[in-house]
């Protein structure tokens, strides 16, 4: 059963219908641009045997939604979408045995039956599945109209009768603390200035004034304190010294290199740095504090784990606190969204009854957000003299991949770690191997190895706060598999697809690489300072698999010329949806693996504008070819996060078959590059 | 010192009191236009981008001082009367994903494609929309959409 039926197992906690025919679908999955929304809608609409159209999705609140944790690790359609399966085909069943010999729409019999009962406790035959209309067909995505024609679509958007617009005045380093109370004369409108131990905030009616008053405070605040030495030209160092609790993923007696004289040992060390989220919206938040209630409007992508940070932080009965999900920009993990939701309702606490609505700055977006933890990892690898893979030891280092609210010992909200009785945001943790690890994510090669051998070394320190972001560690531990395939393919003079399927019994595994190879004309003939590569991943060695090709051209930058992508996510109820999401998640992590890397020193973020954190721009955005390989009778996979790994894998394989180099330090920068081919 | 502020905005005119150089992103914001929207306050995303007199924009740092006197088009003003092509097309390639960047290119697009018309070829599309960031990697949907609508041209 999905554990999101197991934590909600009532029918009426899913399904709501009207006397006008509508079925309200009740999802604790945020809509975050990905479309869910609209998937989770065709599977109740199916299931039902209703026209799409009479079908309404309710966004995720505390006040009625299921508890289904975070939107995260590509699970939305593995999770919410098999427990609305489950609860619409329930439902249908109890309909329509109400209705039975009566004449009568088993829609109309609603009054007479009682939802709330487990899901589980209906059985329902197997052979009473209707046939899909809806799941499998390229609906358009209900959210997108507005959002094209600038009608209100997001928090930024919300405005609350009497709402006040609040700015947070940040320290201007970490671990700076406040030591004079600014002045608050002469601030623009009606500005009022709350102060909370460090934290300091200033509150208008006007936004402007907000701003504006804002920048004010900022000239005259004096902070103090110690800043971490931690700079990002050191990181690699630093990775592989600060102290570290180890888990070991798999255990192996690993095999020294067998004796004959062709037999070989490849060894190799790859990093990243750390990532941004980067959304081209900053975060943003609502809160009302009234007589026993605290609402918050938030963009977060969990409702009920943030309701529970605030009201740790706050130091509230949780039952007095509501929050409700409203889109905001783009989420690609844990970015902002629970903070500023944090921000808001800690400004609200001393200014009861008024709706107070945050917005962050783009610096402190790109400079106080989480980051995509850095991560250093070595690799070991012995073959035979036919290049067979006989061993495999993976190490890697880093930062836990999720610092999320009510995961950890104390809150891990921001403004949690200035205000005055407030606590450091505890080091990140990785969730266990059976949640899909952090660290260790896609540790295990999917390939077939006899001895494999992984230590996941969490630091337990934390000078730059580390969380969630998109495919988490798996992201660097397919760029290092897959470089590593390469180097070795290369050594025993074996063509790299050729090579990952001598390795693959995995029919599916073999049938995307075979797929994108076909896509991409395998094996055509590339132009001068031009190359082509290969990564393959089944994201979280259980999710789907996907394949991808990059061509690339080297001049003074990496160019991306193409990417072709093939995937298997098994049934799929929106191709297009899945399309969007594989492409996106491909672009993104080209931009990632070309050019991104938090800059900072001294405990302050220096990338902190568009010109400092460069993202892929139009210009240098590649054409891509996506293939869906079918696979209809198998459970459906989230396809959010397949690509990413495996376009990171290609770019570094086609670099080196461009330039005859390996890069292994991320980004694949043209100063990254000159230092690889120095050594 | 706050002065009184008087802007044509999508047919309509706005007013009050601000000062000079304050940014018109947030005059628009203040008076309805919330379509127009703040990504960084630099003019470095696009997000932010309306019309003055026909010309895409940064509203983000633009001062209300120097729109006065102009013809101030939005997202919003600019589907008023039914969504122009380049909205249609980016419907109907599904050409977004949070869709937050859209606004801002909605705008450079539709001017794009009002002055070339069917001519327009993709490296144009692709260098007008150099200033506009895309973080969830919609670009090839919105180039696409961008090309259908201006092939319908005349």
């Amino acid at each position: 059963m999905t554990p999101s039926l197991q934590d909600n197992p009532l029918l009426s906690q899913w399904l709501e219908f009207h006397t006008d025919g509508t079925v309200t679908a009740l999802t604790g999955k945020s809509e975050l641009g990905q479309g869910v929304a609209t998937a989770l809608a065709q599977i109740v609409a199916d299931e039902l045997g209703i026209p799409l159209d009479r079908v309404r999705m309710q966004a995720p609140s505390t006040d009625r939604s299921p508890n289904e944790g975070f939107t995260a690790g590509s699970l939305s359609i593995q999770h919410s979408g098999t427990a609305l399966q489950s609860a619409a085909r329930a439902a249908r069943h109890l309909l329509e045995e109400a209705a039975r010999g009566r004449g009568v729409d088993p829609l109309e019999t609603i009054g007479e039956v009682n939802l709330d009962v487990p899901v589980a406790s209906v059985t329902v035959a197997a052979d009473t599945t209707l046939p899909s209309r809806d799941i499998g067909r390229s609906v358009p995505r209900r959210d997108l109209d507005a959002k094209v024609l600038g009608e209100p679509a997001f928090i930024h958007d919300m405005r609350l009768p009497g709402m006040k617009f609040c700015r947070v005045i940040r320290p201007p380093y970490r671990g700076a603390h406040l030591v004079e109370v600014p002045d608050a004369t002469g601030l623009p409108g009606d500005s009022t200035v709350i102060r909370d131990g460090s934290f300091l905030a200033v509150v208008a009616s006007l936004e402007r004034h907000a701003i504006a008053a804002h920048a004010m405070l900022v000239e005259r605040c004096r902070w103090e304190g110690e800043a971490p030495e931690l700079e990002d030209a050191h990181l690699t160092a630093f990775l592989l010294s600060a102290p570290t609790e180890d888990t070991v993923l798999v255990e192996s007696e690993i095999l020294e290199a067998p004796g004959s004289a062709d037999a070989l040992t490849f060894s190799a060390q790859y990093s990243r740095p750390f990532v941004a989220h980067a959304s081209i919206g900053t975060a943003c938040a609502i809160a009302q504090w009234t007589t026993d209630r605290l609402d918050v409007w938030s963009h977060t992508q969990g409702v009920y784990p943030l309701r529970k940070d605030i009201a740790r932080a706050l130091g509230v009965d949780i039952e007095r606190v509501h929050v409700q999900h409203v889109e905001g920009s783009g989420c690609y993990g844990h970015n902002p969204a629970d903070d500023v939701a944090y921000d808001a309702a800690l400004v609200a606490r001393h200014l009861p009854d008024v709706p107070i609505q945050v917005t962050w700055s783009r610096e402190d977006e790109l400079g106080w957000s989480p980051f995509g933890p850095a991560m250093c990892v070595t690799i070991s690898a012995t073959t035979d003299s036919a290049g067979t893979i006989t061993s495999w030891r993976w190490d890697g280092y880093g930062n836990g991949h999720s610092s999320r609210p009510s995961t950890l010992p104390t809150p891990s909200l921001l403004a949690y770690a200035s205000q005055a009785d407030g606590q450091p945001i505890p080091p990140s943790q990785d969730p266990p191997l059976a949640a899909g690890q952090g660290t260790g994510r896609n540790a295990l090669p999917a390939y077939d190895i006899p001895h494999v051998h992984a230590v996941a070394h969490r630091l337990t320190t934390m000078p730059m706060r580390a969380s969630a972001m998109r495919s988490l560690g798996a992201y660097t531990n397919v760029f290092a598999i897959e470089s590593h395939m390469d180097d070795m393919a290369h050594a025993h003079g074996i063509d790299p697809i050729d090579y990952r399927l001598r390795h693959l019994t995995d029919p599916r595994a073999r049938r995307v690489i075979e797929s994108v190879a076909e896509l991409a004309d395998w094996g055509v003939a590339v132009g001068d300072n031009s190359g082509r590569g290969i990564g393959f991943a089944r994201y979280k060695n259980s999710g789907a698999w996907c394949a991808v090709i990059a061509d690339i051209e080297a001049i003074d930058h990496i160019v991306v010329k193409h990417l072709w992508i093939a995937v298997d996510c098994g049934r799929v109820v929106n191709p297009d949806g899945v399309i969007n999401q594989i492409e996106g998640g491909a672009i993104q992590a080209a931009s990632w693996t070309l050019m991104e890397q938090v800059r900072f020193a001294d405990g302050v973020v220096t990338s902190s504008d568009w010109e400092t954190y460069p993202i892929l721009r139009f210009p240098d955005v590649p054409p891509v070819a996506t293939t869906i390989v079918s696979a209809d009778d198998e459970p459906w996979l989230g396809s959010g996060e397949a690509s990413s790994g495996p376009t990171a894998a290609a770019l570094g394989n086609a670099v080196r078959a461009a330039l005859g180099v390996r890069v292994r330090d991320l980004p694949l920068t043209a100063e990254r590059i000159v230092v690889a081919m120095a050594e | 010192m706050e002065e009184p502020y008087s802007l044509e905005v999508d047919g309509s005119t706005i007013a009050g009191n601000a000062e000079p150089d304050t940014a018109l992103l947030w005059l628009l914001r203040e008076h309805g236009r919330t379509g127009t929207r703040y990504g960084c306050g630099a003019g470095l995303c696009g997000a932010c981008t309306v019309w003055m007199d026909g010309v895409p924009t940064h509203s983000c740092d633009t001062p209300a001082w120097s729109a006065t006197g102009r013809t101030i088009t939005t997202v919003q003003g600019l589907a008023e009367s039914g969504p122009h092509p380049v909205q249609r097309a980016l419907i109907d390639h599904q050409a977004g994903q949070c869709g937050y960047c859209l606004s801002g290119i909605v705008m450079r697009a539709a001017a794009l494609v009002d002055e070339y018309g069917s001519s327009l070829q993709e490296e144009q599309v692709r260098e007008a929309l150099e200033g506009h960031l895309c973080r969830c990697g919609a670009h090839p949907r919105m180039i696409a959409a961008i090309l259908q609508a201006a092939s319908e041209q005349s």
